[in-house]
């Protein structure tokens, strides 16, 4: 049976975190998904296409980097339909997605924190380079915006008679594209703006610029601006999410939601969306509801949290 | 005394930074506060271009927060006491 992406996430209205009352802002809460983020619509998708193309098929051996999220919505899925699932995924992220692969059966091979996501990406890239796995690479596979531009947006479209701005975080860039192209389609005004979390700041391994990465599913200039959210605006707003909207989001919807509110102080009046990609639980162990910000800004240092 | 701008430098660059994390340079276009840094740490400032003179591809530029390419590139106005930070570009995902 053919695997369909799944969707029809909830779109509820932030009442209280808009600095501008004329400027509403909606958030698409994709923690409500079978592995509890956005990313179990990239893997179904990939996955699908996959199996459709004849390259993934019974005792596949299947491989891919991931900071944590595509990984567990592939491991579900690998688990369900026989395939075997090797996951690089840089050594400094939370333990709980490491715990999660290995409760969904999936292998993990860490790569050197330093290196962030760029050190996984490029460990599998050598890996699947044997010939011995198939790798569906998030980061370059069109499934991955294409889900986006046919299920995320059109249900955005479906429960909002305008939308101004979407504001999403800036990952594999699938989440902009997709949604953005979608969102434009239905009203060509739209202003699609990427939030950034500053993590190459702290990759100490970096050796040179030019070990840089840009995903090549992402168009810079498919966008209209990027926002830089540091860690401490992201922590703040993941608190204020729980606190006063009772949303127990995860750090890289903080992180959007930061972007969201300080593009509302831009516009005069209007709908701003933003799309919150998991929940809280697997940023436990990263203390960021606990003490004061200092504090958990100063425990989350060197951890890769997108 | 006449404020300056702080440009946080990302640990990969900090070798050509004398080892620091935040550089100053004076209020101008986003081109002057490179050629300045580039007087005051040779290398630095042109570590930052693409060949074409351009910003480097794997560098991103924000002045504020918001990433100077979606301004008005290298000739985007830095005010005083704005900061700049050099981030290198990675993935997430």
């Amino acid at each position: 049976m053919s695997l369909q992406p799944p969707g029809g996430t909830p779109l509820v209205r932030l009442e209280r975190l808009s600095p501008n009352p004329d400027v509403a802002i909606y958030a698409k809460l994709e923690w409500f998904l079978p592995t509890g983020s956005v990313k179990d619509r990239v893997a179904a998708a990939m996955l699908s296409r996959a199996e459709d193309d004849g390259v993934v098929g019974p005792g596949a051996k299947i491989i891919e980097p991931t900071s944590g999220n595509t990984g567990i919505a592939l491991a579900r899925l690998a688990m369900l339909r026989g395939y075997a699932l090797t996951v690089v995924i840089p050594e400094n992220v939370s333990p709980e997605r490491k715990e999660l692969l290995g409760s969904f059966g999936a292998s993990v091979v860490s790569t050197p924190g330093e290196l962030g996501s760029n050190g996984a990406i490029a460990h599998a890239e050598e890996l699947a380079a044997g010939g011995d796995y198939v790798m569906l690479h998030q980061y370059v596979n069109p499934a991955n915006p294409d889900v986006h531009y046919r299920t995320t947006g059109p249900e955005i479209l479906a429960e909002l008679d305008r939308v101004d701005v979407f504001v999403a975080g800036l990952g594999t860039g699938g989440t902009l594209m997709g949604v953005g192209r979608a969102l434009r389609e239905a009203h060509p005004g739209v202003q699609v703006v990427a939030a950034e979390p500053p993590a190459g700041e702290t990759l100490m391994g970096l050796r040179s610029l030019d070990d840089g990465y840009r995903p090549p599913v992402f168009d810079p200039a498919a966008i209209d601006a990027k926002i830089l959210v540091r860690p401490r605006d992201a922590i703040a707003m993941t608190r204020r999410l729980l606190h006063e909207e009772g949303l127990f989001a995860g750090l890289s919807a903080g992180a959007a939601v930061h972007a969201a509110a300080r593009w509302a102080t831009k516009l005069e009046r209007g709908t701003v969306v933003t799309l919150l990609p998991d929940a809280g639980w697997k940023y436990l162990s990263t203390g960021i509801w606990t003490g004061t910000l200092d504090q958990a800004v100063a425990h989350l240092a060197d951890q890769l949290y997108f | 005394m006449n404020m300056a701008v702080p440009v946080r430098i990302p640990t990969v660059l900090r070798p050509l930074a004398g080892g620091e994390k935040v550089v100053e340079a004076s209020p101008g276009s986003l081109a002057d506060v490179f050629a300045e840094i580039e007087r005051r740490h040779p290398g630095l400032g042109e570590r930052l271009r693409a060949e074409d003179g351009g910003l480097h591809p794997y560098v991103n530029v924000f002045v504020g927060d918001e990433d100077a390419r979606y301004l008005d590139g290298l000739d985007t106005a830095v005010a005083d006491g704005v900061e700049v930070s050099i981030i290198p570009a990675v993935a997430g995902g």
